[in-house]
C-alpha cells in the first residue's frame, strides 16, 4: 500500500531532475541547426558553365507538381543567339511559394537538372504577390549568383543559395548500386561539376572522383 | 524629509492610502513575476527554454502580454448577461487584493512615534476574513460561467461551485488546529481566549526549541499544513485540480468568452491567489517573516524579514509549479472522492486528535 504512493512521489523527482538537463530548444535566429545535406529549400534555375540556361521549357516540372504551383511557358530558341542548348527555353517560369510543398518532384522530373533546390528557407514576404517567384528571382546569373528577394541579414544566409541539390548527388541515384560514385549530372555555372555526395555508401565502398572541375 | 515621512505615516488616512497603493503595486509586480517564474520553471522541467526575448531572460514577457491584452478588443458576445459579465472579473480581483491586505510581509517598524506594520490592515479576525474572501472568489467564477451564456463556461462554473465549496470545508477545518494551537501558546497571557490576527500568529512563532529548530507551527501541525496545501491547490484551481478551466475538456472553462483585459484580470487573479495561499501558508505554518538577520546593520536588518517572507513564499510557489508540471489532471469523481472521502475526514480526525491533546496538556486529564 505504502510503496504505491512512494512510486507516485518518485514522479516529482523525475520532473525535478529535468531542470538540470540540457535544453532541446535551438534559439533559432541566433543559433541555426545544421541542415541535412538534402534539405529542400527554395528553388533555383541553373545554367551551364558557358552561360546557357539548362531549362528547355518542357513543362514536365509543372506537370508533375502535386501542388500545381509551377507555371512554365516554353518558347523556341532564337536562331542566332540560343538561350538554352535545346530546341526551346522557358521564357516564363513562375513558382508560387505559398503553394509549393517543397517535395522536390520537379527536381526529379526535370530531364536537364535545370531546376534544383537550395538550402535557403527564409523566404518571408509582405504580400501574396511577392510569394510568386518569377524567372528573374529563380534564374541564376551566368556566373552562378542566385538572386533572392530578401537582402542578406542576420536572419538569412544567402550563401545557402549556392549549396546544390543533395538528392541529385546521392551516391546511388534511384537506388541503383551501379551508379554509386558516378557523376551522372551536368556541371553548373559557378559551382562547376559537383562531386558525389559523400558518406552515402551503405557498405562503406570508397567513393571515386574527388574534386570538381570548373 | 524624515519629518515629512513621520507626519505622513502618523496620519491614519494617509498611512492607509500609502499602504493600499503599496499593496496594489506589490501584488501586481509579484503576480507578473510569478507568471514569468512559472513559465520559466515549467519550461525548465520540460527541457525547453521558455520566454527569453522580452527583457533579460524574458522577465518582461508578462508585461508585454499584459500590454497586448490591454490594447486588444474586449469582445462582448451576444448572449451575455451584461451586468454579471462585467462584474465577474472585478469580483475575481477584489478578494485577491483584500486577502493580501491582511498578510504581514515584514517586521513592524517605527517612524517617529508611529508603529508602521508591513500589512494593509491588521484585522483581529484576519483568518476568518481570509476564509470569507476565498469563498467570495467562487462567485466570480460562477458569475462568469453563467453570464457568458455559453456551454463551456457554464460547465466550468458548475464545476467551480462543487470543487471550491467542497475544498473550502477541508481548508477551513485544517485551520482550526492552528487557532487552537495559537490559543494554547498564548496560554491565557492575553485577555482574549486566542487570536486570529495574522501579525500575532507570526509573533507566536518566534523563538526556537532544542536550540536550532525554529518555533514554526508546522512542526506541530504538519497534517494541517498538508491538508491546507492540498486544498489550497484545489481552491486556486491549479493543476492537478484545474477542472474549472481544463483546456482539453472545456476549452477555457469560465473565461472562455472573455477577451482583452477582462481575461487578463482573471488570469492575474489566479496568480495572485496562488501567491496569497502560499503567503497564508507561510504566515500560519512557516513563521511568516521570521528569520535570522545575522546581526547585519541598519537597513539590511530592516529588509531581512521581507526577504525571508518572500523567500518562503516563493518556495511554496515553486512547489505549486512543480506539482503542476508533474501531475496530470484528476477526473471529476476522483476530485470529489479526494475532497469528501479523504481530506475532510482526515482533517476532522486530526482536529479531534489535536483538540484532545491540547485540552489534555492545558487542563490536565479529564479524570484529574
Amino acid at each position: 500500500m505504502a510503496w504505491r504512493y512512494l512510486k507516485q512521489v518518485e514522479g516529482f523527482w523525475v520532473v525535478f531532475r529535468q531542470m538540470f538537463k540540457p535544453r532541446v530548444t535551438t534559439p533559432y535566429p541566433k543559433v541555426k541547426r545544421v541542415k541535412p545535406q538534402r534539405f529542400h529549400g527554395r528553388h533555383v534555375l541553373n545554367r551551364y558553365p558557358n552561360g546557357m540556361e539548362k531549362c528547355i521549357g518542357c513543362e514536365l516540372c509543372a506537370g508533375v507538381c502535386p501542388a500545381r504551383c509551377i507555371y512554365v511557358r516554353g518558347k523556341d530558341n532564337p536562331v542566332d543567339e540560343p538561350v538554352s542548348p535545346g530546341e526551346r527555353y522557358g521564357f516564363i517560369y513562375e513558382i508560387n511559394m505559398l503553394r509549393c510543398i517543397f517535395c522536390a518532384m520537379c527536381v526529379e522530373a526535370c530531364p536537364t537538372e535545370a531546376i534544383t533546390m537550395t538550402q535557403l528557407f527564409e523566404m518571408s514576404v509582405q504580400g501574396r504577390e511577392d510569394a510568386i517567384y518569377t524567372r528573374s528571382e529563380l534564374l541564376m546569373s551566368p556566373d552562378g549568383v542566385v538572386p533572392h528577394p530578401q537582402p542578406q541579414s542576420k536572419f538569412n544566409d544567402l550563401g545557402e543559395l549556392t549549396l546544390a541539390d543533395g538528392w541529385m548527388r546521392a551516391t546511388a541515384a534511384a537506388g541503383r548500386a551501379e551508379y554509386q560514385g558516378i557523376r551522372h549530372w551536368t556541371p553548373t555555372a559557378g559551382a562547376g561539376h559537383r562531386p558525389p555526395e559523400q558518406g552515402q555508401a551503405a557498405d562503406g565502398v570508397p567513393e571515386t572522383e574527388e574534386e570538381s572541375e570548373g | 524629509m524624515m519629518g515629512f515621512l513621520e507626519d505622513l505615516l502618523g496620519n491614519v488616512f494617509w498611512q492607509a492610502v500609502i499602504k493600499s497603493v503599496a499593496v496594489l503595486v506589490i501584488i501586481l509586480v509579484v503576480a507578473l513575476l510569478i507568471v514569468w517564474v512559472e513559465r520559466k520553471i515549467v519550461s525548465d522541467m520540460q527541457n525547453r527554454v521558455g520566454p527569453m526575448r522580452a527583457g533579460p531572460f524574458g522577465v518582461l514577457q508578462t508585461l508585454a502580454d499584459g500590454l497586448k491584452l490591454l490594447f486588444k478588443e474586449s469582445v462582448l458576445p451576444r448572449k451575455i448577461e451584461l451586468g454579471a459579465y462585467m462584474a465577474a472579473p472585478i469580483a475575481a480581483m477584489v478578494p485577491a487584493f483584500l486577502i493580501f491586505m491582511t498578510i504581514p510581509i515584514g517586521r513592524p517598524f517605527t517612524v517617529g512615534e508611529t508603529v508602521v506594520t508591513f500589512q494593509g490592515a491588521d484585522l483581529n479576525v484576519a483568518l476568518l476574513f481570509i476564509l470569507a474572501m476565498s469563498s467570495m472568489a467562487v462567485y466570480s467564477i460562477v458569475l462568469a460561467g453563467w453570464a457568458s451564456g455559453s456551454k463551456y463556461p457554464l460547465l466550468g462554473g458548475v464545476r467551480a461551485t462543487a470543487q471550491m465549496i467542497s475544498y473550502e470545508a477541508a481548508m477551513g477545518l485544517s485551520l482550526v488546529p492552528v487557532i487552537m494551537f495559537a490559543s494554547a501558546q498564548l496560554g491565557g497571557a492575553s485577555p482574549a481566549l486566542g487570536t486570529m490576527s495574522m501579525s500575532q500568529l507570526v509573533e507566536l512563532q518566534q523563538g526556537s526549541f532544542r536550540g536550532f529548530i525554529p518555533g514554526w507551527f508546522i512542526f506541530w501541525l504538519i497534517p494541517s499544513f498538508v491538508i491546507f496545501f492540498i486544498s489550497a491547490v484545489a481552491e486556486t484551481n491549479r493543476a492537478p485540480f484545474d477542472l474549472v478551466e481544463a483546456d482539453q475538456e472545456i476549452v477555457g472553462g469560465y473565461h472562455t468568452e472573455y477577451s482583452g483585459f477582462r481575461f487578463a484580470m482573471f488570469f492575474l487573479a489566479e496568480y495572485i491567489n496562488m501567491f496569497n495561499v502560499s503567503a497564508i501558508a507561510v504566515v500560519l505554518f512557516l513563521g511568516g517573516w521570521l528569520g535570522p538577520d545575522f546581526g547585519l546593520p541598519g537597513w539590511i536588518a530592516w529588509a531581512m524579514p521581507l526577504f525571508w517572507f518572500f523567500l518562503k513564499t516563493f518556495i511554496l510557489v515553486f512547489i505549486f509549479i512543480w506539482i503542476r508540471a508533474t501531475l496530470p489532471r484528476l477526473r471529476y469523481d476522483q476530485l470529489m472522492t479526494l475532497g469528501w472521502k479523504r481530506l475532510i475526514p482526515a482533517s476532522l480526525v486530526w482536529l479531534l486528535l489535536f483538540a484532545v491533546v491540547t485540552a489534555w496538556r492545558r487542563f490536565g486529564a479529564p479524570w484529574s
